[in-house]
């Protein structure tokens, strides 16, 4: 409890809460945004961390993530377009909502909930975490690779329609990972001597995420305009409350969980929150033509999510989320490893961040119940002086990473690859994960084979790793069966390009 | 032979289509009524929605106009206006005129100064009352 009060003090200095703000306003004007994602924008703040202190970074980055676990809704909900991949089911009954008039209890519902949902994880996680950290410090080299390998299996299976898309990124991803020094040897390297100390995750980051969707948009610039639906300031009837409440809760019960898995992330939860609230509510007829349960427990469940989410990544440093990926990216570049150890030799830091959540949660509801209308108007803003904007930074950022020109070279070279990967469809999140995790599954393995002097039967002789490897081969096996069962019924069709919200 | 009106739906493209149909009804001619957008923003508001166009082309037809829309997206908004107004045989355009600051031009450019300098018809430039 000292140690929260404490971490109270650190976010609450003025600076830090600066921070703070300057972290939900861009995290909500980006999640509004369709195709810029907090993921895109960490990236690409990341040059900050070389001149801010790692409180202030982290607790903007933190920001970031919550504000666009927010702002994606406005977008959901008043133009049928999501904002984010985790408020797509929130355009199913939001938009309905809207269009019958109700978008301000859409969009009231939608802040509270998320709210009450990002409170209650944060809580979650202030309780969870450091009772997990010290039973992950008895974990060997063995498990943490099995862990690390199920997170790569299950982020590549789980998500996204296609697995083989989903298995290109990752080895994309790996291969990235792989280039650089090994045992004084250079590897990956064709020959470039820049390329000897490895490819900056900053570069990889950047290129993918912002200079890929910079590239996409440049190719569709121009789209019909859609269609907006005009609101005032939102705000809820007592029906609306009472209708509310218990999605909100459901919406919480299944997102932080959801989100402290490997498989974790925002799609999955908010879709069976969705299924949920259908089931149980006393007003199906509603359903499909904008039930507020429809809203209130996916949005709820979003930000729910994102606090799971913080849970491995700081007890295990595994990402389960791109933003995730991006702000452990951070971490690093401050030297700090989330890990076993990282809670205890860094409370003043884990707690400030812990506590900021909270700041940022209010801050949040502050700013989006009266707000709404304004960030509505960022949808006005023609796209040529966005990604303009978006190149610059990109660019900044990339240099800035080690200043060297090489390094521009391969942010575009890369930044190709990730408009290659919107056109075929291939989802972006593996490969993030694939690079930042590759390097160390690899250190994982080597230790271990080093304590077990070579000998492989090793990997399994921890039973946390026995798990893991069990639940892997669980999941290949459901895929190969569904993929059975398929090729039975009815002969595929495929979808070669689709127009999917890229976080 | 028909008055081509930029039609925004806004003040400015309402007192467009009220001369241009009043002109129209004068000169016995058709109407076209344009709008147009460039498509780079997600949203914008210079663009009807299905329903707004509906109820322009319900409006005209009371009128006893022989009418049409055409929307589309396009580069640039004055050139799709003069060349609608080039395709359709023009005798008229009608502009729905504003105010704009010095750097509100300097940014944004006039579509309706574009229009009348640019086009081979005469122009009528109107302001709502």
């Amino acid at each position: 409890m000292d140690l929260l009060l404490d971490g109270f003090a650190t976010a609450l200095s003025p600076t830090n809460l600066l921070f703070a703000v300057l972290g939900v306003l861009l995290g909500t004007a980006v999640g509004v945004l369709p195709g810029i994602g907090p993921a895109m924008t960490v990236a690409l703040l990341l040059p900050v961390t070389y001149s801010v202190p790692a409180e202030s970074a982290l607790i903007m980055f933190a920001g970031i993530y919550y504000g666009g676990m927010y702002g994606g809704s406005t977008t959901s909900i008043l133009l049928n377009t999501p904002g984010e991949s985790s408020s797509v089911i929130t355009a199913l009954e939001g938009n309905k909502m809207a269009k019958t008039g109700r978008a301000a209890q859409a969009l009231a519902t939608a802040a509270i909930g998320s709210f009450v949902a990002g409170t209650i994880g944060t809580v979650l996680l202030i309780l969870l975490a450091p009772t997990v950290g010290p039973l992950v410090v008895t974990l060997g080299a063995p498990s943490y690779f099995a862990i690390m390998l199920l997170a790569l299996v299950s982020v590549t299976v789980v998500l996204g329609s296609s697995k083989l898309r989903g298995f290109i990124a990752l080895f994309l991803g790996l291969a990235i990972g792989l280039v650089g020094m090994s045992s004084g040897q250079p590897r990956m390297t064709f020959g470039f001597a820049e390329l000897s100390d490895g490819i900056e995750i900053v570069v990889v980051a950047v290129a993918i995420f912002a200079l890929g969707e910079a590239l996409w948009v440049a190719a569709h610039l121009r789209r019909t305009p859609l269609e907006i639906i005009p609101v005032g300031r939102p705000w809820m009837s007592r029906s609306d409350w009472s209708r509310s409440w218990k999605p909100w809760l459901r919406g919480t019960a299944l997102g932080f969980p959801f989100g402290a898995l490997p498989a974790g992330g925002a799609e999955l939860p908010t879709f069976l929150s969705y299924v949920t609230e259908r089931r149980l509510s006393k007003h199906p007829e509603e359903f499909g033509k904008g039930a507020i349960e429809g809203v209130a427990g996916p949005e709820a469940a979003n930000n729910a999510s994102a606090a799971g989410t913080l849970l491995p990544m700081l007890a295990l440093g595994l990402p389960t989320t791109a933003t995730a990926a991006v702000i452990l990216v951070a971490f690093e570049s401050y030297g700090l490893q989330p890990g076993p150890q990282f809670m205890t030799q860094n409370e003043q830091l884990v707690w400030a961040l812990l506590a900021s959540l909270f700041v940022a949660n209010t801050l949040l509801l502050v700013l989006n119940l009266p707000l709404a209308p304004v960030w509505a108007k960022l949808l006005r803003i023609p796209r040529p002086y966005l990604y303009a904007g978006i190149l610059f930074f990109a660019t900044l950022g990339a240099y800035s990473a080690s200043t060297s020109p090489f390094d521009l070279g391969l942010l575009l070279v890369l930044g190709v690859l990730g408009f290659a990967m919107r056109r075929f469809a291939i989802p972006v999140l593996p490969l993030i994960i694939g690079v930042i995790l590759g390097p160390r599954l690899e250190e994982e393995l080597s230790e271990a084979l080093d304590i077990s002097r070579g000998d492989y039967s090793t990997l399994w002789g921890e039973p946390a790793a026995i798990i893991c490897y069990l639940v892997m081969t669980l999941i290949v096996a459901s895929l190969v069966a569904a993929r059975i069962r398929s090729l039975r019924r009815a002969p595929r069709t495929s979808d070669t390009e689709k127009d999917e919200v890229h976080t | 032979m028909s008055i081509v009106i930029a039609y925004s739906p806004d003040i400015y493209g309402r007192a467009a289509l009220e001369h241009g149909l009043a002109e129209a009804l004068l000169r016995q001619t058709t109407l076209v009524v344009v709008n147009v957008t460039r498509g780079d923003s997600l949203v914008d508001s210079h663009y009807a929605h299905e329903d707004e166009v509906q109820q322009v082309l319900d409006r005209l037809d009371a009128a006893g106009v022989d009418a049409k829309v055409r929307r589309d997206v396009v580069p640039d908004i004055a050139d799709a206006v003069l060349s609608v107004a080039e395709e359709e045989d023009a005798t008229l355009i009608v502009v729905g005129v504003r105010h704009r600051s010095p750097v509100g031009k300097m940014l944004l450019g006039s579509v309706a100064q574009r229009v009348i300098l640019d086009a081979r018809c005469p122009v009528l430039a109107v302001k709502p009352s």
